[in-house]
């Protein structure tokens, strides 16, 4: 017998698979590098805080919620650092940005 | 176990052999690394199923993170044409006859003894669980995977300090160490994760340091942690001081290793068998080699990642001082 939490946790990690889906498609089908990182990075952020909230509601104690919401801020400030970084080196190196033809 | 559970693990070993062939096919080393450091997650994961977290700990963070960061690395210098090489010098005969009897003749004895030795080791059938909780109460720690590395195998562990040293000691004899960044080329938005990111990974270090006496966790994961944030902070321009690149980094990188030689050296002198503790220290004494190994591995770690060994920082000149004044 499913309780409500669970139900509820359920319904959350399925409202992220979209995120993720729709963050893999920009990753493969995006026309250039800029794009696909904002596609990533954006969906992945919205999908992960999705999972890390349906996590939350089966935490034992504050301290495991505590745990989650840290990893969730920190991959947060990882995947946006990260993203900066590439595309900043990618301007350097002369990537221009896509423009519709 | 359930369906969905062996359809999650059938997948993971199905993605795992998958990820496997396809990075050893690649012929894009930038891609085959990617793979790499993905094909390490997921190993991670599948010992998480293994339901052995202290190696899926280790693995994510040596086997994904930190050897993946040095696969980059070592990628970025290939090909690279500033190599410092040492001027070539007039040898004499002996010394040029030392490396083909080194690798000749002295590796394939070494290598040859150790085969003979493990064909006259007993085999030991797997599941020594029982044998390691039956002991667990002498080993002076609560957690089983902990009182094995440092306790019933110090053995292993010490000698793996000793591998982790003999690398650094050959990427330090092949090159000397570069800087990612010339100084005012460091990225800002690399700096504000630094500031955030070094006290919380110093913390969370010693947070699993410490928990290692009683769960998952212990030296080689928290001195990766260790290593990732003196790596960061070297990538932001931090460099150690020049008083410091000499015997205070030598003692620094070897801390770990001595320290268990030490331990060896008592209990041997004391008890006739080396690293066989006393049971009221051993406790401490793990406790004390711990901390030692995680600060040296965390050296080791990032030592190898600045790729050679160290130089001294040209002092500023005058008219450096005025620019940044």
């Amino acid at each position: 017998m499913m309780s409500l939490i669970d139900l509820f946790s359920g319904a959350l990690i399925l409202a992220s698979l979209p995120f993720f889906v729709a963050g893999t498609l920009g990753l493969l089908r995006f026309p250039d590098l800029y794009c696909r990182l904002h596609a990533l990075t954006k969906a992945d952020n919205l999908g992960l805080g999705l999972v890390v909230l349906a996590l939350m509601l089966q935490a034992q104690s504050w301290l495991q919620v505590l745990r989650l919401l840290l990893i969730w801020l920190l991959v947060l400030i990882a995947g946006a650092t990260v993203a900066h970084l590439i595309a900043r080196k990618a301007l350097a190196a002369g990537h221009r940005p896509w423009r519709r033809p | 176990m359930t369906g969905a559970q062996t359809l999650f693990d059938g997948l993971l070993v199905l993605l795992l052999v998958i990820l496997a062939w396809v990075l050893l096919a690649s012929k894009d080393l930038f891609r085959a690394i990617v793979l790499f450091i993905s094909f390490g997650l997921l190993l991670a994961l599948a010992w998480l199923r293994l339901k052995a977290p202290d190696i899926a700990l280790a693995e994510a963070i040596i086997g994904a993170g930190i050897t993946g960061a040095l696969l980059l690395v070592g990628l970025g210098r290939l090909g690279s044409a500033v190599r410092c090489r040492p001027l070539p010098v007039r040898t004499t005969p002996l010394q040029r006859l030392s490396a083909p009897l080194l690798v000749g003749l002295l590796l394939p004895s070494i290598a040859a003894v150790v085969l003979v030795e493990l064909f006259t080791l007993p085999i030991v059938a797997s599941g020594q669980i029982k044998l390691v909780a039956a002991h667990l109460e002498h080993a002076g720690v609560d957690h089983p995977v902990t009182a094995v590395l440092l306790n019933f195998r110090g053995y292993d562990t010490f000698l793996e300090m000793g591998v982790l040293l003999l690398a650094v000691l050959s990427i330090w004899s092949l090159d000397r160490a570069r800087h990612p960044f010339a100084r005012d080329q460091i990225p800002a938005a690399l700096l504000t994760l630094q500031r955030l990111l070094l006290p919380l990974l110093i913390l969370v270090a010693g947070y699993i340091l410490q928990r290692g006496a009683q769960g998952p966790g212990g030296a080689f994961q928290a001195g990766a942690l260790l290593a990732a944030g003196i790596i960061l902070a070297a990538l932001c321009g931090h460099r150690l001081p020049p008083g410091h690149q000499g015997l205070l980094l030598r003692l620094a990188l070897s801390c770990g290793f001595t320290t268990f030689l030490l331990a060896a050296a008592v209990t041997l002198a004391r008890s006739g068998v080396p690293l066989l503790y006393p049971e009221h220290l051993a406790g401490s004494l793990i406790l004390l080699i711990e901390i030692a190994a995680t600060f040296s591995i965390a050296f080791l770690l990032a030592a190898a990642m600045a790729g050679g060994h160290p130089v001294p920082e040209a002092k500023p000149t005058a008219i450096d001082e005025r620019k940044s004044a």
